[in-house]
């Protein structure tokens, strides 16, 4: 018998739920009442690609240190789910937890030796207090709360208050679940001991924001100044567009008139919504549109129109487990090669890589910023555990003295004051030229835009020469793009280290901490998170200056180190391949054995398992 | 497409509209088409309608998908903005267009293949928004720039060029319009523009989705015996149920028509179409009359030509969004961020 786990506000809880039974509503508010005693945590829900009746998880961890990525392993199972029982109970670790609903008894085979058993009669308390199906369905989720709030020492007027703001537009649920909070808690007080896991009221969360990286995004979209979204609802893109409906609303209407200052389409699919974005920039509106990987398939065409015809435009790619459908509802970072290079021909497309929600909305704001700049396509990748997972984040901040920058447009003054305008010529070369909206000027500024090869004056051409020049300025744009997007984040090692590791996105929480844990164990590394594509010159530098790098990142294929091999001419031997692509979010445990492997450390357990 | 622009030389004592320009402000390049292609005629329809209606030219914009029909908006208003976009997908980037400026007339142009084909969708999807907008569907029944293959709207039963039979029914893009919802469908033919001229005319006036399908014969692929898209085919079969005019900002002059054959329309910019019926009992305000009698005369093996439908009161895309009335391309800033005090509530509500 391993001995209990003792630890205050520093431990793994997962729930085990079915899907459709009502269990979000109870499990946000664990997370929630935690967050209000001033404990950092992260919150993971891991779902089906299905309406209801699969198995479903929320995964918290809890952590006073202000580790948000995912740990690995769980201190307490809330098994509420009996055919996920099996798996759900060997993922526990030794002394850990095991909470389950002992209405009916179980054989002792069903439970393991090394963990500590807390069984709560929840079916029968439930039955016994409300006689509606509905009511019983919905309120024993609350009933399992209450006693988690016993057992793990939550303060109990946080959560009732949670309760009351949580239905405070519907007041008459109020009491009957603050009762059903009750009814666990006195339940479990009544009949067992705390559990050797506890909270204890901290101050180590601050004024941060508690918030989803789809969320952010949308709101960086209208902060961007976009005005027209075409969209297509697509898992896990679709609360993005949702999202920027809401903040639409309340922010962004004429206050004399009430008329909206943004136009939302939900179109009749992925090629149409790029199609309405594409007509919108090339009208000199800012539009994006938000879709996932199959989406991305599917707008290939006009990506290379905006690309070659130089329309700005901006795509949120919410990536997700592919190939083809995939896992629809499990996250990757598998879309790196294909948005890079999306369509046919030789094209080239700026990426941004958030790393959550925080630069979610800072870079979701600079993507039109980009876009208008280099009259280009513009993606913005984020992930399903980016996007549709609420984290704890700084929060979000605006200079009210930023301009949006329009980028290179040539007004009907400057046409009037004579200047030559050629839609495509590179008058600064920088690569970007000057482009008029339509209906500038009654007379100059007019031309025809086509996906077809043409002159630097818009002229159909098919010379080659002309061709090959219009190409090579194409790539000085891409050369210019490089001092224009977010430079990446260096973090040197406390020692001087021939190892390097290359990140990005929502790997980043969890290599926060496996860094730290390494380095706690005597191994540095330098780390570099990557935040754009195209690579400025200092990632090639850093790969340059390390002996030996490691890539992390999600997907089968190294996507990533492929890109870096191709923009830089890396020789491939220097960069390690560290690759997460079963679905579920990188864990902290799993960087930090592969990466101590990977540098000859002798004790490298725990590693094998890719997420776990 | 060409890169060949026409001189800019013209007659001084061209005539001029209330703008001050001539017709020929109103030509683009020089047609690469086919000599004697039925969509240089309706090019020219497109100049003539857009000289009578007093349009600025710089303010409409046009856009096509890809193929034959497409090319043609490089061959007429070449002081307006073109946009030549992607095979069939024309319907989306206008669609957006129009959404970041409502103030610009936009023109779409497309072609039998780019629309009944991999276009349908996108077509549907435009007519049932109801983007303010004429489209055009200058309509073959066949692939000219691939050399002959049918289109979707070849009837089922016509020939190809090589003698093969099109055993696939053939797609109404009328009946699909008025099904949609347009609110201006109407159907003519490209060797008629004393019809056609004026069916652009009321089309570019009227608020809401604008459809005409246009007949153009292929001159190359598609004009010969056996075709239902051809010259003569559509000469001996157009049953045209109405003759249009159309009257803008300035008292109607009835008087030049026989009582009892007109049919007044005003339409919401205050322009008024004047229908001169051939049709007996025709009435292009019956959405549902027009659709039986689009299939009964094509029943009858006739083209039915003329104004079809027409709902002067329709709403566009922008009031059923109800957007704002500036165009969103010239918001400002200011207008566009909500600003760091809205966003500290923003935060707050998150924690």
């Amino acid at each position: 018998m391993a001995r209990p786990l003792s630890a205050t506000n520093d431990f793994v809880v997962k729930f085990a739920n079915v899907n459709g039974s009502g269990s979000a509503s109870a499990n946000g508010l664990f997370v929630k009442a935690i967050l209000r005693m001033g404990v950092p945590v992260a919150a993971r829900n891991i779902f089906p690609s299905n309406i209801q009746g699969l198995p479903t998880w929320y995964e918290i961890r809890v952590s006073g240190q202000g580790w948000l990525g995912r740990r690995g392993g769980v201190d307490l199972m809330v098994a509420m789910n009996p055919q996920t029982w099996d798996r759900d109970l060997a993922e526990i670790e030794p002394g850990g937890y095991l909470f389950y609903d002992s209405t009916k008894p179980l054989p002792p085979e069903k439970f393991r030796p090394d963990i500590t058993v807390v069984g709560v009669p929840l079916t029968r308390i439930c039955n016994a207090a409300y006689a509606e199906p509905s009511k019983r369905k919905v309120l024993k989720n609350i009933i399992y709360l209450g006693a988690l709030t016993f057992l793990l020492g939550i303060e109990r007027p946080v959560v009732e208050t949670l309760l009351s703001e949580e239905y405070a537009s519907k007041p008459a649920l109020i009491p009957a679940n603050i009762e059903a909070l009750a009814l666990g808690f006195d339940w479990a007080r009544e009949n067992l001991k705390p559990l050797g896991l506890k909270l204890e009221r901290a101050d180590a969360v601050g004024d941060r924001i508690f918030v989803d990286g789809n969320t952010a995004a949308a709101l960086g979209a209208v902060y961007g100044g976009a005005t027209v979204c075409a969209w297509y609802p697509i898992t896990p893109s679709t609360s993005l567009a949702e999202a920027f409906t809401d903040y639409c609303k309340t922010l962004r209407h004429d206050p004399e008139t009430g008329e909206a200052r943004y136009a939302i389409v939900q179109a009749e699919d992925e090629i149409a919504s790029i199609g309405v974005v594409v007509g919108a920039g090339w009208n000199g509106a800012r539009a994006f549109t938000c879709t996932s990987g199959p989406g991305v398939s599917l707008m290939q065409e006009f990506i290379g129109l905006s690309y070659f015809a130089e329309i700005p435009a901006v795509i949120f790619d919410v990536q997700r487990g592919g190939p083809s459908t995939g896992m629809p509802t499990r996250t990757q970072q598998s879309d790196v090669l294909s948005a890079a290079y999306a369509s046919h021909g030789d094209t080239k497309h700026v990426l941004l890589l958030p790393e959550g929600p925080g630069e979610c909305f800072e870079l979701g704001a600079q993507a039109f910023d980009l876009a208008d700049r280099l009259q280009t396509m513009v993606f913005v990748m984020l992930d399903l555990d980016m996007g549709m997972n609420e984290w704890l984040t700084a929060p979000f901040a605006w200079d009210d003295r930023r301009k949006l920058d329009r980028g290179k447009v040539m007004t009907a003054q400057m046409l009037e004051a004579g200047a030559d305008f050629g839609r495509y010529k590179d008058v600064d070369g920088d690569g970007i030229p000057y482009r008029t909206y339509p209906a500038t000027h009654p007379s100059k500024g007019a031309y025809f835009t086509r996906g077809t090869s043409r002159d630097p004056y818009a002229r159909y051409s098919e010379e080659g020469a002309v061709y090959v020049d219009n190409m090579e300025r194409l790539l000085r744009k891409f050369e210019t793009a490089k001092s224009l997007v977010p430079a990446p984040v260096h973090r040197a090692a406390k020692k001087k280290t021939g190892y390097g590791v290359i990140y990005y996105g929502s790997t980043s929480p969890a290599m926060d901490e496996a860094l730290a844990q390494l380095e706690a164990r005597g191994l540095h590394l330098d780390a570099l998170r990557l935040r754009a594509f195209p690579f400025a010159g200092e990632v090639f530098d850093f790969i340059a200056k390390h002996e030996l790098v490691f890539v992390v990142e999600q997907n089968r294929d190294a996507q990533l180190r492929a890109l870096l091999i191709n923009e830089g001419g890396v020789d491939p031997a220097r960069l390690v391949k560290v690759l997460n692509y079963d679905g579920s979010p990188i864990t902290a445990r799993y960087i930090a054995g592969e990466l101590a492997k990977g540098m000859g450390a002798a004790d490298v357990a725990p590693t094998g398992e890719m997420a776990k | 497409m060409t890169y060949i622009a026409k001189p800019a030389f013209h007659h001084p004592s061209l005539q001029k509209n209330a703008l001050g320009f001539t017709r020929r402000d109103y030509e683009g390049k020089v047609s690469t088409l086919c000599a004697g292609c039925g969509h240089d005629s309706i090019s020219a329809a497109i100049v003539q309608a857009c000289f009578e209606i007093d349009l600025e030219p710089h303010r409409l914009a046009k856009l096509s998908g890809i193929g034959c029909s497409s090319k043609t908006p490089d061959y007429f208003l070449g002081a307006s903005h073109g946009f030549n976009t992607v095979h069939g997908r024309m319907p989306s980037v206008l669609t957006g267009a129009n959404l970041a400026n409502r103030e610009l007339i936009y023109l779409g142009v497309s072609g039998d293949g780019d629309s009944a084909s991999i276009g349908l969708g996108q077509f549907a999807h435009v007519m049932r928004r109801g983007v303010n907008m004429t489209y055009i569907v200058e309509n073959n029944g066949v692939y000219g720039l691939t050399k002959g293959q049918f289109s979707a709207t070849a009837d089922k039963g016509s020939k190809s060029k090589k003698g093969v039979v099109n055993s696939d029914a053939g797609i109404d893009m009328v009946a699909l319009a008025l099904q949609l919802g347009a609110s201006f469908v109407a159907r003519s033919f490209s060797g008629d523009k004393d019809q056609l001229a004026p069916l652009i005319k009321a089309a570019l006036t009227h608020k809401g989705a604008a459809f005409i399908d246009v007949l153009s014969p292929c001159i190359a692929f598609n004009n010969h015996k056996g075709s239902t898209k051809s010259f003569d085919w559509v000469r001996e079969h157009n049953e045209a149920v109405n003759r249009l005019d159309v009257l803008l900002g300035r008292l109607p002059v009835t008087t030049q028509y026989e009582p009892g054959e007109l049919v007044e329309v005003q339409q919401h910019d205050g322009s008024l179409l004047m229908l001169r019926k051939v049709a007996a009992d025709y009435d292009p305000t019956d959405r549902v009359r027009a659709m039986s009698y689009l299939q009964e005369r094509q029943a009858a093996g006739e083209i039915v030509t003329g104004l079809l439908y027409v709902d002067p009161d329709a709403d566009d895309l922008h009031d059923a969004l109800g957007t704002v009335h500036r165009p969103l391309n010239q918001l400002s800033d200011r207008e566009l961020t909500p600003g760091a005090a809205a966003l500290a509530g923003i935060n707050a509500a998150l924690r």
